[in-house]
């Protein structure tokens, strides 16, 4: 057993784990972070996908030990004061989900390709940086139309208009 | 229409939890004191076991049970189900080979539960499994269907010599031979139906828990239909009595088919948390997924056509061998048979269809119902002969398709089916508008300035959905029936609770069935609540596939519906002291008729539980209605899906240029959400025809058993859609709905490889169509060229 310590979501965090425990093992079972999810065993299809001192990473094969230290962001910690991320909304407003199972990565992964390549995102660019993420329902017609809408709304800092409901 | 009634796209009331992590998935539960189980898999395709000697395992830390087939058997556990029967052209029952859940002297294919190690940590339980001793004698294997069925094959269960399962057939044999003798073209083609693997990426996942102090046990499971999965589990398996078994399907990460099946883990954990007085959890592997989830499709057909020398169709002949894999998975017998060969008349009207079916074990993992399942198959047969019919008697593929539509409604096929309403014409020409048709000249003519072959290919595909009438399946086979339940729960201040045996799995339907409570109550879609997926919670319910949810599941609700309102009047009559015929129900209020009394419908509600207005003796208290709804025939999704590809001749390379589809559903509830299912459907069908197939060696081994082996298509594969619509209502529910959770998948391979087929000029393009099989096509149609 070793210790690690990291801040998740905000909050400092440390505990006593195996030197194999993986990162995402660590939020699920230690934490109780269940909305990182595991779709693979070959670090391909993006469902783990979390924020790693500001960078997407898959946390299926991250150890945790080696994220002592660090800073942490996971679905959970995205919305702020009760009041949804942009790209949260955006997935929901263009219908960016069906069974939700790889939707806490694919978040995750755009907020991080418009940290990288900005927020006016042509379709071609979407699809390319979508290479880590698979879902099996949408068929990314409107992943791809939800990353570039909240890439939008993320550029005022502001979240995007409520959908009606 | 209201902003969130019938037709509204309304915004998912689900997503709230999904995309704020706060979904419950079966492995995001955790139960008190539960174990972990693993499950030691067969490393051979094909072998006997001779011992298991677990002595070493069960010495090891935090190891609780090794368990085995022995086990199973000294506990009196019974076998996994196939619940459909097939007979054979000669009478004969299919020949169904034991399914044990965990091996019994046998291992048949590669994958194969040996045993099951359940440890206090998951670690513990994998260290140990890896100290299992097994003793295989290995047999020789057979993965090839055509080749199960030669002399001196290995067999792969005692109770089919030649591995047949059954030999069956549909149709009029000596009418179909008339149809071809007086044929003035045959169309034939020799056809792979690639074998797939659903891969939903939530892997299953079980948890088992027995209460010893009632008696009673839990089961939460990655499924698309709990109540079949408890009555197989207790009538069948003999687990636990049914009313002692409670099953819960939380949220469910995507099925496509392969989460309807009951499987050896579920069944295991839920048996093995009695025996080791823990609960039970195992989640898959993705590997475990591929080695281990029911398979897709997997046939070898021979087709013919047989025309007229104007293109009108004569007949169809298909001679199919469907591989069946090693057990039969619980619906797989009806699936090359009675979901096949019935939609083989397509969209056409022929007059004669004679179709052979072969069924049989092999080597490999279960093959099963997976999105379409049988539909896509039959799609595919029936749309290449028909564009390869077109280009062979030199006519357009669109109007030779016009000159055999149905027209006429009902209109009764030569297998089974009977149409009840469609307009094929419509959705052609819709499709030919929005694909821009008659520019495709000029693009094909740019593409290859550009040095590119530029193709388009049709699907007009047709599928049988809102399966099914009862009577109907029963007189097939089915060991089932397959109408759906609903109950609507009205509360005391109005708010409303659907209880539904329907199961969500990404399909919206917290939204969708809102949305109709909403519409046909008159109240706020924030009052309505859908319940699902728990045995104790839904009285019963058939669950969701073949595309069924909304018109046998809604319709469920709307009968019930219907009947909460027949009781609201007669209370709203006893308050408004009128007589129960002169009050009307309209946009949630109960009015007396030519009048301005009325009653809200949460008013109502109110009095209905309150009961100070009317006698309990005579009119019974509260407003609470149930419905079993059982549809009167299958409903028939059909359209015309338009693929244009581009192929790079030096490469082989395949670019999806367009996507058209224009589908009739009937009756849509929420137009966003059913073109997030034909969006789905079709990036599947386009998996199944450029990316995706499961691959097994000569000895049974998968080597397509990861993400890096077996291409699931990415956000880069694919193209933006256009997604039209036509709609005929369906007259044979009361929704209108024909359902449309498959059309994509049914329909897309055929229009990808007729657009392949169309760029490169040769007609063998095999699926997946690898840049390496397009290449090689390019390359024939070259050297054809050249030596005409």
């Amino acid at each position: 057993m070793a210790t690690v310590s990291m801040t998740v979501n905000g909050k400092h965090v440390s505990a006593d784990v195996e030197p194999r425990t993986l990162l995402v093992q660590f939020l699920r079972e230690h934490l109780r972070l269940t909305g990182t999810h595991v779709g693979c065993d070959t670090s391909q299809c993006g469902a783990c996908v979390v924020h790693l001192d500001g960078r997407a990473v898959k946390s299926c094969t991250t150890l945790a030990l080696t994220c002592d230290g660090a800073e942490v962001v996971t679905i959970e910690g995205l919305a702020k004061d009760g009041r949804l991320h942009p790209m949260q909304e955006a997935f929901r407003d263009n219908h960016g989900l069906q069974c939700g199972f790889c939707t806490p990565g694919m978040i995750m992964s755009a907020i991080d390709i418009v940290r990288r390549k900005g927020h006016d995102l042509d379709e071609h660019t979407i699809r390319e940086e979508l290479e880590g993420n698979i879902c099996r329902c949408t068929g990314y017609h409107n992943i791809v139309r939800a990353v570039a809408a909240g890439a939008q709304a993320m550029k005022g800092g502001e979240p995007l208009k409520k959908a009606a409901e | 229409m209201s902003a969130t009634g019938i037709g509204a796209a309304v915004r998912r009331k689900e997503d709230q939890r999904f995309i704020t992590g706060k979904g419950q998935y079966t492995d995001d539960i955790n139960r008190p004191g539960q174990a972990y189980a693993y499950f030691l898999r067969s490393p051979h395709a094909h072998a006997t076991i001779k011992k298991i000697d677990a002595k070493a395992a069960l010495a090891m830390p935090g190891v609780i049970a090794v368990l085995t087939g022995d086990d199973l058997a000294a506990d009196k556990i019974g076998g996994l189900i196939c619940g459909w029967m097939i007979h054979s052209k000669d009478g004969s029952p299919m020949k169904a080979g034991p399914h044990p859940a965990l091996a019994q002297g046998k291992v048949r294919y590669v994958g194969d539960h040996v045993a099951v190690v359940v440890a206090e940590s998951l670690a513990q339980a994998k260290d140990a499994a890896e100290a299992v001793k097994v003793d295989y004698a290995e047999l020789k294997a057979v993965v090839d269907p055509a080749a199960a069925q030669k002399n001196g094959a290995p067999q792969v269960h005692d109770v089919s010599s030649d591995n047949t399962v059954y030999q069956w057939h549909l149709g009029d044999k000596a009418a179909t031979d008339a149809a071809f003798k007086q044929a003035k073209h045959v169309t034939r083609l020799d056809l792979v139906n690639n074998r797939l693997i659903p891969n939903a990426i939530e892997p299953r996942a079980a948890i088992g828990e027995y209460d010893p102090g009632t008696d009673a046990y839990t089961l939460y499971t990655t499924s698309q239909n709990p109540h079949v999965a408890r009555l197989v589990l207790s009538a069948f398996v003999g687990i636990a009595p049914e009313h002692k078994l409670r099953v819960i399907a939380p949220d469910v990460g995507g099925g496509f088919g392969s989460k309807i099946f009951i499987y050896a883990e579920e069944t295991v954990c839920t048996w093995a948390a009695k025996k080791v007085g823990r609960p039970v959890k195992w989640t898959a592997e993705r590997s475990e997924s591929f080695l281990a989830d029911a398979h897709g499709r997997d046939h070898v057909t021979r087709a013919e056509l047989a025309l007229d020398d104007r293109g009108r169709i004569l007949g169809l002949r298909v001679k199919t061998i469907a591989n069946l894999g090693a057990y039969l998975s619980t619906f797989a017998s009806s699936v090359p048979t009675y979901l096949y060969a019935p939609l083989l008349s397509g969209q056409y009207d022929i007059p004669a269809i004679y179709c052979e079916v072969d069924g049989v074990y092999t080597n490999t993992a279960p093959v099963d119902a997976y999105r379409g399942a049988g539909r896509p198959e039959a799609t595919f047969v029936v749309e290449r002969l028909v564009e390869v019919a077109a280009r062979e008697m030199g006519l357009d593929p669109a109007a030779l398709r016009k000159r055999n539509y149905i027209k006429k409604f009902p209109h009764q096929t030569p297998v089974i089916m009977n149409y009840d309403i469609g307009n094929y014409h419509a959705s052609l020409d819709k499709a030919l508008e929005l694909a821009d048709y008659q520019n495709f000249a000029k693009r094909k003519r740019e593409s290859a300035r550009r040095g590119r072959l530029r193709g388009i290919g049709f699907s007009s595909y047709i599928e049988a959905c809102g399966i099914a009438p009862s009577q109907a399946v029963g007189s097939l086979g089915a060991g089932v029936g397959l109408w759906e339940s609903a109950e609507v729960r009205v509360n005391p201040t109005g708010s409303v609770e659907i209880l539904t045996g329907s199961h969500s799995h990404g399909q919206g339907h917290e939204t969708t069935f809102a949305q109709l409570v909403s519409d046909r109550l008159g109240i706020p879609i924030e009052h309505v609540t859908v319940i699902h997926g728990d045995t104790d919670k839904v009285q019963f319910g058939m669950g969701t596939y073949g595309s069924r949810s909304g018109a046998v599941g809604m319709a469920a609700i709307a009968k019930a519906i219907d009947k909460v309102i027949a009781k609201g009047k007669k209370v709203a009559a006893h308050v408004l002291e009128a007589s129960e015929g002169d009050i009307e129900f309209k946009d949630g209020k109960f009015t007396v008729a030519g009048t301005d009394k009325a009653l809200g419908f949460g008013d109502v509600a109110l009095q209905a539980y309150i009961a100070h207005k009317f006698s309990g003796q005579d009119l019974e208290p509260g407003l609470k209605e149930g419905a079993f709804y059982d549809p009167t025939n299958f409903t028939f999704p059909a359209g015309m899906h338009i693929c244009e590809v581009e192929v790079d001749p030096q490469t082989g390379v395949t670019t999806i240029e367009r996507w058209t589809a224009v589908d009739d559903f009937g009756t849509v509830i929420n137009p966003m959400i059913v073109e997030g299912q034909v969006h789905g459907g079709v990036a599947q069908g386009i998996g199944q025809a450029l990316l995706e197939g499961a691959r097994y060696d000569e000895n049974g081994q998968l080597v397509t058993a990861s993400f890096m082996d077996y291409c699931m298509p990415r956000a880069g594969d694919l193209p933006s859609f256009t997604v039209g619509m036509t709609t005929t209502p369906c007259p044979s529910n009361p929704l209108g709905i024909k359902g449309c959770g498959e059309a994509g998948a049914i329909a897309a391979p055929a229009a990808v490889i007729n657009a392949i087929t169309d760029a490169v000029g040769h007609e063998d393009v095999a699926m997946p169509a690898t840049p390496q099989v397009v290449w090689r096509a390019c390359q024939k149609a070259a050297q054809r060229m050249a030596a005409e």
